[in-house]
């Protein structure tokens, strides 16, 4: 079992293996992506019944909640690339990290522009100073500066490296900023509806969100390869395999 | 279905700005998110072949 | 005389012959104060009200300002390689170098601040709540700071990235110690957020250590 796995993680290394393996991967994640995706919308808008308190307005739960909960394990995925590539120096690992960067801000914003059209029905105004909008902000902000980080530097591998510390540094922090935020927003008397918190969600609105998360975290799966199949190609442009690749018609589309 | 007619869905009981508004957004977004690698990639591979098409005409 | 005693001494040294670079953030953190009476409402109760978080909100703000420079001279000068041929270890270094930053910066501040805060109207009693919560949180700004400083170093304008890189991570010191001096003034119980101070500031000074070394050795490859 730790060899195969050491294995698979000496291979991981390589961009070519990881180039193929993603070329048959690819569909598997996102055929599946785009149908979790479209049962779950279909479901939640269409069949799952509306809330007792807010109404049809619920139903922005079921982007709201896995863009949060996405947004959150991305930046942690990206912080563990980054720990990765920092200790046993493999490329690809930056390249992930590099790759999940934008990602996972365009799903933080995806939960903060959400939350914000959700909050004006629920609480009558855009923007509440909620403990968990406000902690998707500050994710956002952490978000920028290991994006700008990632293209501070004059080299890549140092860009790489510098935008791998700084995650690592704000994946420490964010639970500490996430609890500051939450007591903060005890003290201060919030909105008495949040928008989430539910003591039991009846199971007719629970199953359209679980196959929402599944789909966002599918989606995120597809994104990541695209992206990432890209800095390899850029990267290994030079090599004979890439060079070949172009030449046949099935490498091209 | 929980509504009653497609008018009653597209309402979403006076909410329908702001649900529809969300999906719109979202659909936006993840649209962008699958384009934008993919268009990156078309490039990249023209920029390529173009650059091979070149080194071979040199060398002949 | 070990190297890190020798730096923090020069850097200190240096920090006394040219007043500016520790009297500039303190002249920055007034202007600020001067400027919310003028733009919100000069109401001495009014003020009250927001003296707690104005004044955190200003020395957070004057300690990014002289971030900038912690480490630009001596990634510039060499002196960055000659810490690492020494076989000194980078994490004292770091420590010994936020170390100085503080001194510079956030202990000015921490005494200047009680004074500057009686134009703002703070509560009488909120003075030593005020005092303490800075003593405790300004050093963490200083080591989550050099963090940044230390990962910006080598870029052209890194002022502006380094804002907005640390300006985030900054946010539970400002929540906490803000709410303390808040709680203080309405004579409330506030031990308990300096309690959380203290906790951070054991916290960052065992781990931005680590990535302060790891940050500084990037800008040797140069």
């Amino acid at each position: 079992m730790w060899e195969a796995l050491k294995r698979l993680y000496h291979r991981m290394g390589s961009p070519k293996w990881f180039y193929e393996i993603s070329t048959r991967w690819l569909p598997w994640f996102a055929i599946p992506a785009g149908l979790c995706l479209i049962v779950g919308t279909v479901w939640g808008l269409a069949f799952a019944p509306a809330d007792y308190q807010q109404g049809n307005s619920f139903r922005i739960i079921y982007i709201h909640v896995p863009a949060a909960l996405l947004a959150q394990s991305a930046f942690a995925m990206m912080a563990m690339a980054g720990a990765v590539f920092l200790i046993w120096r493999m490329k690809m690992a930056a390249w992930v990290a590099a790759s999940i960067a934008p990602i996972g801000a365009s799903f933080c914003f995806l939960a903060l522009i959400t939350g914000a059209i959700w909050g004006k029905p629920t609480w009558g105004t855009w923007w509440v100073w909620d403990a968990r909008l406000t902690s998707m902000l500050l994710l956002l902000f952490l978000y920028f500066g290991v994006m700008a980080l990632q293209q501070a530097m004059d080299t890549e591998d140092n860009s790489a490296k510098a935008g791998a510390i700084l995650s690592l540094v704000g994946l420490v922090n964010i639970p500490i900023i996430k609890y500051s935020v939450d007591w903060w927003n005890t003290l201060h008397q919030p909105a008495t509806l949040t928008l989430t918190e539910k003591p039991a969600m009846a199971t007719e609105m629970l199953i359209p969100l679980l196959i929402m998360i599944a789909g966002f975290y599918l989606l995120f799966a597809t994104l990541v390869f695209l992206r990432t199949r890209n800095k390899i190609l850029w990267h290994e442009r030079k090599k004979s395999w890439v060079n070949k690749l172009i030449q046949t018609p099935a490498g091209r589309s | 279905m929980y509504f009653d007619n497609f008018a009653d869905f597209l309402a979403m009981g006076k909410h329908g700005f702001y649900v529809w508004l969300c999906y719109g957004i979202t659909a936006v977004v993840i649209v962008v998110n699958i384009i934008a690698p993919m268009l990156q990639r078309k490039k990249l591979i023209e920029q390529q072949a173009r650059l091979q098409r070149r080194e071979k005409n040199n060398a002949s | 005389m070990s190297l890190v005693t020798a730096t923090i001494k020069r850097d200190l040294v240096i920090a006394a012959r040219n007043p500016g670079e520790w009297l500039n953030p303190l002249m920055f953190f007034l202007m600020v104060l001067a400027l919310f009476p003028l733009a919100v409402d000069p109401d001495p109760n009014f003020l009250a009200k927001i003296a707690a978080g104005v004044v955190w909100v200003a020395a957070l703000l004057s300690t990014l300002l002289s971030l900038d420079s912690l480490f630009k001279a001596d990634v510039e000068d060499g002196t960055l390689e000659q810490w690492l041929a020494s076989g000194e270890s980078l994490y004292a270094m770091a420590l010994g170098k936020a170390f100085t930053h503080w001194c510079i910066s956030g202990l000015p501040l921490t005494i200047v601040a009680p004074l500057l805060a009686l134009m703002m109207n703070l509560p009488e009693n909120a003075y030593s709540a005020l005092f303490f919560s800075l003593l405790l949180g300004t050093p963490i700004l200083s080591l989550l700071g050099a963090v940044g400083a230390a990962l910006t170093a080598g870029v052209r304008s890194g002022g502006l990235l380094l804002s907005l890189v640390i300006l985030p991570l900054y946010t539970p010191i400002l929540i906490f110690g803000a709410s303390a001096v808040y709680h203080a003034g309405i004579e409330m119980e506030y031990l308990g957020q300096l309690g959380f101070l203290a906790s951070f500031l054991c916290m960052a000074m065992t781990l931005t250590p680590f990535a302060v070394a790891g940050a500084l050795k990037l800008n040797l490859s140069r």
